[in-house]
């Protein structure tokens, strides 16, 4: 208070006051050309020290590399039926920022197509995730009525997009779910195995079958536009294209037609069929049932179906054709009877079958299948009719060394090399086998129940096609292929799948093979042949051979009554044939889980199969002429 | 000249700033993506302003001087009106809406502060003693304080800038100044731990803009890559891809400058801050000229604010200085604050213009 009373007396002093105030002008007027400096300084450092860094954050900035996804390649029958194709579906899109008010647009576009609560939900679930500049999805697959709904309402909806993209379709669904396989939407397991940059705007990618193992032939190239971006990501203007290369088109060995008809042939049977060109190795067929949509895992599933599929009991994701295992049963008697006679065994010389076979100082009997027994019986009835008693003593003089010698080179115990992936390769036992997973010596019973392709055998019905089409071929095995070419849609180039490959040439003295043969004629022919009745008024030659697979073994005095044994325990019936005997066509391996006998079950529907491929076929093909018919 | 002189307009200043203005019209009409509603718009400011600035300039020194406090405390109301019943825009209350127009009171204090510390200071002979500087820095503050509160951390500074600029005009001891820096110290951590959470982002960011590109980092990263990708020449008047694909964020107002920069490169730059050199200096050499303290002071005052807005938004776009909301005076597009400005031009050359006689 004092100093504000006193400051009162002061007498101003203008020129004081104006050198003072001058003087801290002057020095002001320094600091201003100083902070000039400082800027012009931080300028020139930006714009010619930093420039080229600067110039370089600007063409980032703005320049976009819009990748162009490629059209996936179509996969045909060999008559060019289409089994794998694109469709367009639309997708709804909507950019938060670009609407006028988000809230509205979806409640009008839902008056107009009507969501679902689940798509609105994920709609919300997604607008919290990503900047509000950026699209988010409404909804996928709308119908065409829906988009074009959308289309002509397109004004009144600012930020809401159209999105059109290509969506796997397989007009055949479960019948060639199988062997064509699916697309999936890329996982991510599936992102730490690829070169992400080659899937580039791609969403699918191949998971089994053949979309699988000819993945890289089918995607194509992935082409690119250079596109100038805003702040907001928005395409201004595109300054480069770069068209993207579509995939091959797949063409495959198999006969759609003919898969169906094997299809229908099953029935409701679990099962697998495998159909083979002998001399060339093409899958005609190549059927597992049951089956499944593979349209499912393009277009999403429902709430449980995946899970459904996945613990079904019949197992219908299982490709049994590929993967199943089975004890081949008496389907490899024609084999054991050429490795026979190849040691020596006269095919001329009869033995007798009681009813059942005991070793030597053992009580246990093994049991023919016919508890009357054969009586006197040849090599060649022996095939005929299927005795067990006949094999379990040639399997006893051969040994299981021979047998599974003579099997490896029908190609048993081995990846046949069709191109699918992770074929498994069954099972030939030897002794070395047992010790080494067993820790066990070998059994001279297991040897005899080896005879008749039980014990610890197993093979896939594609081995057992391939076996029978090398009998077929007289020794020579062939790689099974379901590629017949790649063709590319742009170029019109064509590029032939692997030629036909010989897989195992047995030098099989032609007697021997000529006598299995014999055998096999008469099994379908013959007067006493297990599968006669399937031959019976067929207007061409075959031979075969059934089987039985069991799954219990039945003790010494026990009787297998099908109906007292559970339904998942019931043997699998099994049959190889291969036709006409003397030009096979077609090599045939058909299994009937739980079906019972090879006889009564497997054969007949071999049978439907070879007569539609010889008759109903070529009736058709004479009415509407196809290329590839007859090649 | 006659006509100047009788409109109490200085033309060399005068000059500059029409310069200046015109320059903001082309600037303003690329910032805004060739907008011409936009252009006209600011078109119509600019001539709202220069009738500001020919009325501000015919109102002589004295009169001034002595509604001085007059306009100090209408402006002091008008900023607890609108923290009370302000309008507010995108969070913050700047606002005041009288119907027809609204406006901004913090506007009102960029020439309020000036002139009241001025005319306290200048009541006394100069250099000022402590009690004065404390009552100077008390009419600095305490409306800086109602500006940060609404918040609007820029227009504070600017008038926290030009009280302690008259301050230091009036020869203030340097002792007093030691003392002041002092306070300002021990005060820092407090000051700092009141700031808004994006204010304290964007000082953090000032040091590392690329710690986060895409959040508090990304207008400065913006616009330094638009600065900077300019070169010497600049990429060309409605060409700077910075600008016209909307990377840099308010285009048309605080960052403003960098699109200038990105069009027309260090050279365009340098020949603009010479410019503002050019009013600055000339509004120093009239403070030269004035006759009395209080128009001294005030002037030499208002001329270094004007010098401070400009370098402070230069400093801020090119990143030597945290990101405070500020426009580029004379340039940026919009605001009551083109209109302040100019009266504060038409206060300058009104001061020196207007024959006084000695008191």
């Amino acid at each position: 208070m004092k100093s504000f009373l006193k400051m009162g007396v002061h007498i101003l002093d203008p020129k004081r006051d104006s050198s003072i105030t001058k003087q801290r002008l002057l020095l002001t007027t320094m600091l201003v050309l100083v902070l000039t400096m400082v800027v012009l300084g931080r300028l020139y450092f930006l714009q010619v020290v930093k420039h080229d860094r600067y110039r370089t954050l600007s063409v980032e900035n703005r320049i976009g590399l819009l990748p162009v996804p490629p059209v996936r390649g179509r996969i045909f029958d060999r008559n060019g039926e289409i089994l794998a194709e694109n469709y367009p579906v639309y997708e709804l899109e909507v950019i938060p920022d670009q609407t006028q008010d988000l809230k509205r647009t979806v409640r009008e576009l839902n008056d107009l197509i009507s969501l679902s609560d689940a798509e609105l939900n994920r709609f919300e679930r997604l607008l919290k995730t990503r900047p509000s500049f950026e699209p988010r999805l409404l909804k996928h697959s709308l119908s065409y009525r829906e988009a074009s709904l959308i289309a002509v309402n397109q004004y009144r909806f600012p930020g809401v997009a159209l999105r059109a993209s290509l969506r796997r379709f397989y007009p055949y669904a479960g019948l060639t779910a199988h062997a064509v396989g699916y697309v999936a939407r890329i996982s991510g397991e599936d992102l730490r195995q690829i070169d992400r940059s080659a899937y580039r705007g791609t969403r699918y990618i191949g998971q089994l079958g053949i979309e699988a193992q000819y993945e890289d032939q089918l995607l194509g190239v992935a082409g690119y536009e250079t596109v100038e971006l805003n702040a907001h990501s928005r395409i201004v203007r595109s300054l480069d294209q770069h068209a993207p290369m579509s995939g091959w088109n797949v063409h495959l060995t198999l006969d759609v037609a003919l898969q169906k008809v094997a299809r229908e042939a099953l029935g409701n049977h679990r099962g697998a069929v495998v159909a083979l060109r002998p001399e060339t190795g093409d899958v005609l067929a190549f059927v597992s049932t049951p089956d499944y949509d593979p349209n499912l895992f393009a277009s999403g599933f429902g709430l449980h179906s995946y899970d459904d599929l996945r613990t079904s009991p019949d197992k219908p994701l299982l490709n049994r054709a590929l993967y199943g295992r089975y004890a081949p049963g008496s389907t490899i008697k024609p084999i054991l009877a050429m490795a026979a006679m190849d040691h020596g065994l006269n095919p001329k010389k009869n033995f007798f079958c009681g009813g059942s076979f005991k070793l030597s100082g053992r009580d246990r009997p093994y049991r023919c299948w016919n508890r009357d027994g054969h009586g006197d019986l040849n090599l060649l009835q022996a095939i005929e009719e299927s005795c067990d008693s006949f094999f379990y003593q040639l399997a006893l003089e051969l040994g299981i060394e021979n047998m599974s010698s003579w099997l490896g080179n029908f190609g048993f115990g081995q990846t046949t090399g069709i191109d699918l992936n992770d074929e498994p390769s069954g099972l030939v036992p030897n002794r070395d086998w047992k010790r080494r997973t067993h820790g066990e010596a070998w059994f001279p019973g297991e040897t005899v129940i080896a005879g008749i392709g039980q014990g610890y055998l197993l093979a896939t019905p594609l081995q057992l096609a391939v076996a029978t089409a090398a009998i077929a071929n007289h020794g020579k095995r062939v790689q099974p292929r379901l590629l017949a070419q790649f063709e590319n849609l742009e170029t019109g180039e064509i590029v032939p799948g692997p030629e036909v490959r010989i897989t195992a040439n047995t030098a099989v003295d032609s007697f021997l093979l000529d006598t299995a043969i014999q055998g096999m004629i008469a099994v379908v022919h013959g007067p006493r042949g297990t599968a006669r009745a399937s031959g019976r008024g067929a207007a061409y030659r075959m031979a075969g051979k059934t089987g039985t697979s069991q799954l219990v073994s039945i003790g010494q005095d026990e009787e297998y009554d099908a109906d007292s044994v559970p339904e998942r325990l019931r043997d699998h019936a099994l049959y190889i044939t291969f036709a006409p005997v003397d030009r096979p066509r077609i090599a045939l391996a058909v299994v009937v889980e739980n079906a019972g006998s090879g006889s009564r079950v497997a054969a007949p529907i071999a049978r439907k199969i070879l007569d539609y491929y010889f008759i109903e076929r070529l009736r058709r093909a004479a009415v509407t002429p196809r290329i590839n018919d007859f090649g | 000249m006659i006509l100047g002189n009788r409109l109490h307009i200085d033309g060399a200043l005068f000059f500059g700033i029409v310069m200046l203005l015109g320059v903001g019209l082309f600037v303003v009409f690329s910032a805004s993506g060739k907008d011409w509603d936009l252009l006209q718009r600011h078109g119509i400011r600019i001539l709202v302003s220069l009738v500001a600035l020919l009325l501000a300039a015919q109102v002589p020194p004295d009169a001034l001087q002595r509604w001085s406090p007059y306009v100090f405390f209408v402006g002091m109301g008008a900023l607890v009106l609108v923290l009370v019943l302000g309008y507010a825009d995108r969070g913050a209350q700047r606002w005041l809406d009288f119907g027809v127009i609204r406006f901004q009171p913090s506007e009102i204090m960029k020439l309020a502060v000036p002139m009241a510390v001025v005319w306290i200071l200048t009541r006394r002979p100069l250099p000022p003693r402590l009690p004065d500087l404390i009552l100077a820095l008390a009419l600095t503050l305490l409306p800086a304080c109602l500006v940060i509160i609404q918040p609007d951390l820029g227009t504070a500074v600017l008038l926290i800038i030009s009280g302690l600029l008259a301050v230091f005009l009036a020869g203030v001891r340097w002792r007093h100044l030691l003392m002041l820096i002092a306070v300002v110290a021990a005060t820092a951590p407090y000051l700092w731990y009141r700031l808004h959470d994006y204010q304290q982002a964007r000082i953090v960011t000032m040091f590392n803009p690329w710690a986060d590109p895409m959040g508090s980092g990304y207008h400065i990263i913006q616009s330094q890559i638009a600065v900077g990708s300019a070169g010497i020449v600049g990429k060309g008047w409605l060409r700077g891809t910075q600008s016209q694909l909307e990377f840099i964020p308010e285009r048309s107002t605080d960052f403003i400058f960098a699109v200038f920069a990105e069009e027309f490169g260090l050279i365009g730059a340098a020949v603009l801050l010479v410019l503002y050199l050019f009013v600055v200096g000339r509004s120093l050499v009239l403070a030269y000229r004035t006759q009395d303290s209080y128009s001294r002071l005030l002037v030499g005052s208002l001329a270094l604010t004007f010098f401070f807005y400009v370098f402070v938004n230069v400093a801020m776009v090119t990143g030597v200085l945290p990101v405070v909301g500020i426009p580029l005076p004379l340039i940026s597009y919009g605001g009551t604050s083109m209109v302040t400005l100019m009266a504060a031009f038409g206060i300058i050359m009104g001061a020196c213009t207007h024959r006084r006689l000695m008191s």
